[in-house]
Parts: C-alpha cells; sequence; structure tokens
C-alpha cells in the first residue's frame, strides 16, 4: 500500500533505548554494541530461589568476592556482541578451512619425520583436553557471572576453546591419517602420562573453584598466559623447520585468537583492578598461588616438549613475561 | 493412520530449490503457500535429498546448508551427508 | 568441511564419525576432582543417567560450521535492518496499532531469549554428558543471538513509537510482564534435566509454534518486514532448538524407566504454565493484529491439537500421555483471548502499550472465527465500552486485580465447563490461603509449594508499597499510588499505554504519514 511519506517531518522521538541512554550519558546515539550488551540481564525482583543455590538468588553478585560499584564498567575492547562475533570468526574459519583442505590434499602431515610426528602427538595434541578444560571454565563464568557485558564475552570464550579443540582435533587426524588413532593417544597421555598430570589436576582444581572472578583470571590469564606462550610459541618454533611451517600454517586460528582474546582478558582484568585496592589484593593473591601452582604443574611438560635445560628456560622465559604483562593489569606480583 | 511430519522454508532462491527438490521426492507431501514462506505437510516421512537439490541448484550444496532456508520442522530428524529427513516412530 | 571440496586422498569422515570424534571424545572422567564435585547439580533431581555416550545430536554441528552458517545469517540479517533503517520501512505498517505487539513482544518475550541464553549456559556447565553440554551451549549463544537482533531491529521502532524504551527494566517490574518473568525463572531455578525438559522440550517443542508463527506471520501480513526477517532467520535456530527439546526427553525416557514419572510431572507442570504464558498471544492474534493470520483458536488446533497430538502419540511408547489438564486448553481456545484483552483493555492505563476496542468489521470477523462464544458472552460489553469511549467515558479499572499464586495473571479465566463464572481455585499453607486460576496452577503449586511462596505477585507488592520511586513520600497530600507505580515502572506518562485513539503513537503516524485514522470506521455503538 503506498503511503505518501512527508518526510521532511519525519524526526525520531527518542535516539536509544532508554536503559541505554542511562549509561552513556543521555539520548543519543548508541552503537549496536551498546544497544546489545548495556541493562540486557534480569537485576532484581526475582521470585525464587534456585533449588540448586539457595544460599543465592538467580543473578547474584556475591557469587565473587571482587566487588564492582557497575558490573557494566566491563567493556570488551573488540566490541563482541553475537553479530560482530560471529562474522570475524566466520572470516577466520574460511582461512583456516583453506589451509586444512591443503594440508589434506598435500598430505602435508602425514608425510613429516617419524619423530616430529610422535612429538606433536604427545605435545599439542593433547591440548584438546586442555581446550576443553578450559571451555568448561568460562561456560562457568558465562553461566553464574552478572551482567551482559561480562558473561557474553565469556560465552564467546567458551565456543571459541571448542573450536580450538576441534582444530586440535583436525590436526591429530591429519596426523593418523584420519582413523583417529592418534586421538585416542592423545587422551591416554592427558590421563595417564606424567608430563601432563600436573596440567591436568590444576585443570581439575578448577573445576571446583567457586569464584566467578577467580576463575575467569585463573584460566584466561594465568594458565593460558603459561600454556599459550610455552607451546604455540616455544615449542611450536622448537621443531623442524618443515614440521614448524606445515603447522604454522594450520594453527594460525589459534595464535590471533590468542592475541585478540588477551585483549580482552587485559582490559577485564585491568577493570577490575582499578576499581579499589581490596579488588587489587584479592586478584593479586589469586594471581600469585595460581601462578605459582601452574609453573610447577607445567614443567613436566615443558621438558616433554623442549628438553629438559630448554624446557626449563622457556617456562622461566613465560613466567616472567607473564608476570610483566600483569604488573601492567595492576597486580602485585 | 501415519501422523504428518512437516518442513517450513524461506522462500528465498535456494529456498525454492529445496522446495522443488522435496515435492519431487515425496510424492506425499503438500506444500502451502504463506508470506515470505512455504509449509510443506508430508503424512509419516519426509526426506531432503541432497543430489536433488544440487540438481536444481546448479551447484554443489552441503545438507547442512538447509540451516541457512529453514525455518520449522516437526518430526524426528536424521541427517547424514546425502540427506535429511523427518519422520516420526510407532512403538 | 566444505563442498566444494574436490576428491582427496585421505578418507572423508562421514558427518557422524568426524562429530563424534570432535565432540564426545573431548571430555573425561577427573580424578583428582571427585566427578560429582565437578558436576555437583546433575543428580539432586533424581533422573538416573546410565549412559551419556548414549545422547545423540541429530544436527552435528562443528564449531567452524556453525561460525560459517551464523555468519552468514547475520550478514543477510543486518542487511535488511539497515536497508529498513536507511528507508524509514516502519511507515510500511499497514496499520500503527500493530505496533503495539512489538511492545508487548519487546518488553515480554526478548528478555525471554536472554534468560534463556543463561539457563542454556548453566545446563552447559552442569549436565556430565560432553555431547549434551555442547548441545546447550550452542543453544545459549543461539539465545544471546535472538536477544540482540531483536533489540537491534526493534530499535528503529524504538525511535519512532512509544512503549519500547524500557524493555528489561520494564520486564524487571511491570505486573503483566512477571507472567513470562516467573515463568522463565522457575524454569532457571529448578535442576539442570527440569530446565531442559521446560524449556528445550515444553516450550521449545511442544508450543513454540504457537508463540513464532503467530508473531512472524502476523508480522508478514501487517507489512513489518524487519520482523519477519529476523523471525524466519531466528526460527532455523529454533528448528536447532526443537530437535534438542525432543532428543532431551526421548535420552531421559530411554535412560531408566524411573525418569518416565518424574518427566511426566514436568511435563504436565510446563505444559500449563507454558499454556497460560500464551494467553497474551492468543489477545494478540486475535486483537492486537490489524490483518489477522489465523484466530488463536485455529492456531491452537494446527499446532497443539494436531502437531502436539503427532508427538504424544510418539512418545507414548515409552508411557508418556497428554499433558493434565490439556481438555481445559480445548474448552478454552473459544475464550481465552476475549477474556484476556477484556481485561488488558480494562487496565490500559497502566500498560506499556496502547489498547483499544475491535471496529466493527474486526467484531465480525470475530463473530465469524467463535460462532458460538463471541456474540453471546463478548460482543455486548465490547460494545458498551466502545459506547463509553464514544460518549467521552473511556472506563479503565482503577482496582487491582487478584493475580493467581503461579501464573500470575489477574483471575480473570472462567470455569472450563460455565463460561458465565469465574474460575477461583485456592489451597491452604501453613495458615495462609493461596488463590489459583484453574486446577492447572493449583496443581503446580501443591507440588511445590515452598517455591510458588516466594513468587514476587506485583499487586502484592504495589500494596505493599514496594512499587514506588525511592524516596516517594506517600503522606504527602495528593499522593496518587497509580501515578507513583507508573513512575517505578519507568512508563512515560500519558506516552506509553493507554487508550489507541487518543494515543502519541496514533497523531504522530498522522503527522509523518498525512494518513488520517479517523476516516478508518471508529469502534461504533450496535
Amino acid at each position: 500500500m503506498q503511503v505518501d511519506i512527508k518526510t521532511s517531518d519525519i524526526r525520531p522521538i527518542r535516539q536509544t533505548f532508554s536503559q541505554v541512554a542511562r549509561r552513556i550519558g543521555g539520548d543519543k546515539p548508541a552503537s549496536r554494541y551498546q544497544e546489545a550488551t548495556l541493562n540486557l540481564q534480569a537485576e532484581t525482583n526475582f521470585h525464587y530461589r534456585p533449588l540448586w543455590q539457595p544460599e543465592f538468588e538467580l543473578y547474584d553478585k556475591g557469587r565473587t568476592a571482587i566487588v564492582m560499584a557497575d558490573w557494566y564498567a566491563f567493556k570488551d575492547p573488540r566490541h563482541y556482541y553475537y553479530g560482530a562475533y560471529t562474522t570475524a570468526r566466520a572470516r577466520q574459519q574460511e582461512g583456516a578451512d583453506k589451509q586444512f583442505e591443503f594440508a589434506e590434499k598435500r598430505n602435508v602431515l602425514g608425510s613429516l619425520e617419524a619423530a616430529t610426528a610422535e612429538s606433536l602427538r604427545q605435545v599439542l595434541v593433547p591440548l584438546r583436553h586442555y581446550e576443553w578444560g578450559a571451555n568448561m571454565n568460562n561456560t562457568y563464568c558465562a553461566a553464574y557471572g552478572w551482567g551482559t557485558a561480562l558473561t557474553q564475552a565469556c560465552t564467546f570464550a567458551a565456543m571459541d576453546r571448542l573450536g580450538i579443540a576441534q582444530y586440535i582435533s583436525r590436526i591429530g587426524l591429519l596426523l593418523d591419517g584420519n582413523v583417529g588413532s592418534g586421538l585416542e593417544a592423545a587422551k591416554r597421555e592427558w590421563l595417564e602420562d606424567p608430563a601432563w598430570q600436573g596440567v591436568r589436576r590444576v585443570m581439575e582444581n578448577l573445576f571446583v573453584t567457586k569464584d566467578v572472578f577467580e576463575v575467569l583470571l585463573a584460566q584466561n590469564l594465568v594458565f593460558d598466559g603459561l600454556v599459550y606462550p610455552l607451546v604455540h610459541r616455544h615449542y611450536e618454533q622448537s621443531i623442524d623447520l618443515r614440521a614448524g611451517q606445515a603447522l604454522a600454517m594450520l594453527t594460525t586460528f589459534i595464535s590471533d585468537w590468542y592475541d585478540e582474546t588477551s585483549r580482552w582478558v587485559d582490559a577485564t582484568v585491568k577493570t577490575a583492578a582499578d576499581e579499589s585496592a581490596a579488588n587489587k589484593e584479592l586478584l593479586s593473591q589469586w594471581y600469585g598461588a595460581h601462578r605459582d601452582e601452574m609453573v610447577r604443574a607445567l614443567e613436566p611438560l615443558a621438558t616433554l616438549a623442549l628438553g629438559t635445560d630448554t624446557g626449563a628456560s622457556a617456562l622461566h622465559q613465560v613466567r616472567g613475561e607473564l608476570d610483566a604483562r600483569a604488573a601492567k593489569l595492576g597486580i602485585k606480583v | 493412520m501415519t501422523q504428518p511430519v512437516f518442513i517450513a522454508l524461506q522462500t528465498t532462491d535456494t529456498g525454492r530449490s529445496i522446495v522443488d527438490a522435496i515435492v519431487a521426492d515425496n510424492p506425499l507431501a503438500q506444500a502451502v503457500e504463506y508470506p515470505a514462506m512455504v509449509k510443506i505437510d508430508s503424512p509419516g516421512r519426509l526426506v531432503v535429498k541432497r543430489g536433488s537439490v544440487e540438481e536444481r541448484l546448479g551447484r554443489r550444496w552441503d545438507v547442512q546448508e538447509i540451516h541457512l532456508d529453514l525455518i520449522s520442522l516437526a518430526g524426528n530428524i536424521d541427517e547424514t551427508d546425502e540427506e535429511f529427513s523427518l519422520q516420526w516412530r510407532k512403538a | 568441511m566444505t563442498a566444494t571440496t574436490a576428491a582427496r586422498p585421505a578418507k572423508r569422515l562421514g558427518i557422524k564419525e568426524k562429530y563424534a570424534l570432535m565432540t564426545r571424545g573431548l571430555g573425561w572422567d577427573t580424578t583428582y576432582q571427585a566427578m560429582d564435585d565437578v558436576f555437583p547439580y546433575d543428580k539432586f533431581e533424581g533422573i538416573v543417567i546410565h549412559d551419556w555416550d548414549k545422547w545423540e545430536d541429530p544436527f552435528r554441528l562443528t564449531m567452524d560450521s556453525y561460525w560459517k552458517y551464523q555468519g552468514e545469517k547475520e550478514k543477510k540479517l543486518y542487511a535488511i535492518i539497515d536497508a529498513f533503517q536507511q528507508n524509514n520501512a516502519q511507515f510500511n505498517i499497514v496499520d500503527p496499532r500493530y505496533i503495539n505487539t512489538v511492545k508487548l513482544f519487546l518488553t515480554g518475550v526478548t528478555p525471554l531469549e536472554y534468560a534463556a541464553h543463561r539457563g542454556f549456559a548453566l545446563a552447559g556447565r552442569n549436565f556430565r554428558g560432553t555431547g549434551t553440554r555442547i548441545a546447550c551451549q550452542m543453544q545459549s549463544i543461539d539465545e544471546l543471538r535472538h536477544a540482540q537482533t531483536q533489540f537491534h531491529t526493534i530499535s528503529h521502532y524504538n525511535k519512532y513509537f512509544q512503549g519500547l524504551h524500557d524493555a528489561t527494566y520494564m520486564h524487571d517490574r511491570v505486573w503483566y510482564l512477571s507472567v513470562p518473568k516467573s515463568y522463565f525463572e522457575d524454569a532457571m531455578t529448578a535442576g539442570p534435566f527440569e530446565f531442559v525438559t521446560a524449556i528445550s522440550f515444553s516450550f521449545e517443542y511442544v508450543l513454540t509454534n504457537l508463540l513464532f508463527m503467530p508473531f512472524m506471520s502476523g508480522a508478514a501480513y501487517n507489512g513489518d518486514m524487519a520482523t519477519v526477517t529476523f523471525g524466519f532467520s531466528a526460527q532455523s535456530d529454533e528448528s536447532r532448538h526443537m530437535t534438542l527439546g525432543l532428543e532431551v526427553v526421548k535420552f531421559l525416557l530411554e535412560q531408566d524407566p524411573a525418569n518416565v514419572p518424574i518427566v511426566q510431572k514436568w511435563v504436565d507442570k510446563w505444559f500449563w504454565r507454558g499454556y497460560r504464558l500464551l494467553a497474551l498471544v492468543s489477545m494478540m492474534m486475535d486483537y492486537m493484529l490489524p490483518k489477522r493470520v489465523m484466530s488463536w483458536a485455529e492456531a491452537w488446533e494446527m499446532y497443539f491439537e494436531k502437531n502436539g497430538g503427532a508427538l504424544f502419540e510418539d512418545l507414548a511408547r515409552y508411557g508418556i500421555r497428554m499433558p493434565k489438564h490439556y481438555e481445559v486448553s480445548i474448552k478454552e481456545k473459544h475464550r481465552l483471548s476475549h477474556e484476556t484483552w477484556n481485561v488488558f483493555n480494562n487496565y490500559g492505563h497502566a500498560a506499556a502499550f496502547n489498547v483499544w476496542m475491535p471496529r466493527p468489521e474486526e467484531m465480525d470477523w470475530l463473530s465469524e472465527k467463535y460462532p458460538a462464544t463471541f456474540d453471546k458472552y463478548y460482543r455486548p460489553r465490547f460494545e458498551w465500552y466502545a459506547e463509553q469511549e464514544q460518549a467521552g467515558k473511556r472506563w479503565f479499572n482503577n482496582t487491582l486485580p487478584m493475580l493467581c499464586q503461579v501464573c500470575q495473571i489477574p483471575m480473570f479465566f472462567t470455569e472450563p465447563d460455565d463460561p458465565t463464572q469465574i474460575c477461583y481455585r485456592e489451597s491452604s499453607y501453613h495458615g495462609m490461603k493461596m488463590h489459583f486460576c484453574s486446577d492447572g496452577c493449583k496443581n503446580v503449586f501443591d507440588n511445590e509449594p515452598e517455591k510458588y511462596i516466594q513468587a514476587w505477585l506485583p499487586v502484592h507488592q504495589i500494596y505493599q508499597g514496594n512499587c514506588f520511586p525511592e524516596g516517594t513520600d506517600p503522606t504527602v497530600p495528593g499522593f496518587n499510588p497509580l501515578v507513583e507505580v507508573l513512575k517505578y515502572y519507568h512508563f512515560q506518562l500519558g506516552a506509553d499505554g493507554g487508550e489507541f485513539n487518543t494515543s502519541p503513537d496514533r497523531a504522530n503516524w498522522e503527522k509523518w504519514t498525512g494518513q488520517d485514522l479517523s476516516a478508518a470506521p471508529q469502534a461504533k455503538a450496535a
């Protein structure tokens, strides 16, 4: 039906939602990130106590000892809401897909030296279980955290970890010619090999850690901040040239992801630390305890990956860099 | 009497090819048009065949691409590389 | 894996094998911490699972495929939202009364999408089966998609129409919005198995078509292409959710016969809570859509009686029967929308959307669709309301209604076998009398009284003085409690609700489009 629009008289009656306007200093044009994030979560007048945690409300700031005047002070520097996130990942997966196609067509990993292939199977492939653990921890934060700003980013992180676990699995399949035996072996390593037990133990301890922000910090800053540089940088650079190029092709997604996500992790931790001396103190305590335990837990893996001396020095370097990074965020290392 | 299953698809370019394929491969299916959507009911079973869709689309088509045009459905799903089917099962 | 891959030397994995390797195998039984400590919430409901590996996810999406297909959907959707905004396509709406369905949707339904996102995140952590957790996590992120794309789609409407500006704030406080809020919080505060039975099965499988088809088809019929686009895009996610719902219920029923009575109890409870929630949809379909798609009665027949009937026939082999009180829903189908709209029309001055009396030709449509009930029970009062409006005495109800303790809807439902009698039921609990609109709600209460006595009932809260803005002094002369409650709700007085014919939305529409809506036949007295 034809409608005669008198365009000159059409002025919007407002620029954005009131719930957004209250947070951005008034009724002005808002970004998609702002409209998708600010105040989306229910906050009050809850009807029933959870059967599974009657000591808390359904959404409850008390699930962490971190105190914020405003949980929407957390901003994702990537401005990820669902649409922006998915579009970004779709582009990345297209690139990764082509790399995997190429690798499969040319049997790039199937033609490695036996020792190199075996090393990858023992050091890289079992990480798919580490990634699955990280998925669980980030899902925990997404489920029990307060406020859309923080929890949506944890959701994205959780799904990313599943995606990375699946990319590592595909590397495992390329190594064993798509029959799955390599993945079975990697799982046995994860469950039984001494090199991995420290890592698995720490991961399982995180599964029963209750404070939401502690889990976020321990997994996304400390654990990843040690494991990623150790394996995806030091180890991957150490194996022979041919394998390194083949591997780098297949792990581009993972290393790009780490750099990108670190920006969110750092901004989140910094915001919490900047809020108060009490938060800073608590974060520092958590940081120190988890870092020490994790470094100890990673020693056997570093040795397996790089040998005793190189492994120790790599781990030492990686720990130093993490401390420097954490100090910039306001943590007392 | 076999209970009907249904599938509803968007009337996009690809959606139309999928609808044509379904109607061709499922002789008892009935397609009804609504605004921007086609709903296809079928007694008992309904199958979407990759080959049939590709024939009509003129390009390769992955069964999982059905997600892009799917609106709704009823019935137990089975998905393979070659086809996507809906069916109610009896005791 | 893409379809464009050429033939390769390695063996190509089929969907099923690849998926099993990519998901099932990722998890492990913990040994440094007890599994029951890692998964503390999946046993307390009494559901017995012997073998989590029996879980089969029919849609086997790996994350790379998820990103690929969802990314493509997002690109298309946002291209259309952008075009909609650039072209001011809100003026293609056939009749501005339609926008009130969008108001009901954003304040009532969109917050439930967000709640589902969080509820599935809980399930995505708390089930000990790996495959099940992955399916729940995918649904969790899908629901975030729905909440956010709805805000983005409706953002443009918010710039031109009232009642859309503070949706989540209102959802937490407004009297009729406690109906959806309490429904979903009931599910989230239950254990993970009840949650997925309630939401994945009862809501997203059994009843979903009764929520989405009316809103989305209604949008299409009334010229709202933005909502149609959003709707169809979201619906393809819903297909994955529906299969999760069906799969979950079958998995539970197949794992152990002890699960059957527990699941049946939940099927009964959640059918009834969901059905009562849909009363709002019934009035939307029959009264708020200027161009109507089908009647509530027709939708119920198609999507519940026929489709739902097929579903429960399929489940009969497990020992599951139709939900308790389903026959009441069939008896009520010729009355539900009229009784509901009647009350909302009476309380339009306390709602964040406009209300109005149907025009004569709309009343004739209602007579035709409801030959046994409309002219006999409802037309006379509607014509009386129209008379009052014509005489400048538009009537609103200034007394607060009694709410049902469970569904929290005002108690206006009539006896299943007698449309002339209001249906009242009650239970006594620890010396307190609890009131219900139906046997269905009373049963829900009687099974879990400790839960429902906690409810934050809006009318009770208003009378207790908990619904005024902070710092309000009720002892001040001229204190108007209704006005203060509306301020607490963040309603813009005189703008966000009330009679459509005298609303700013109408005035703006006429100014912007040059249409004269008074030329349309008004609600005339008999």
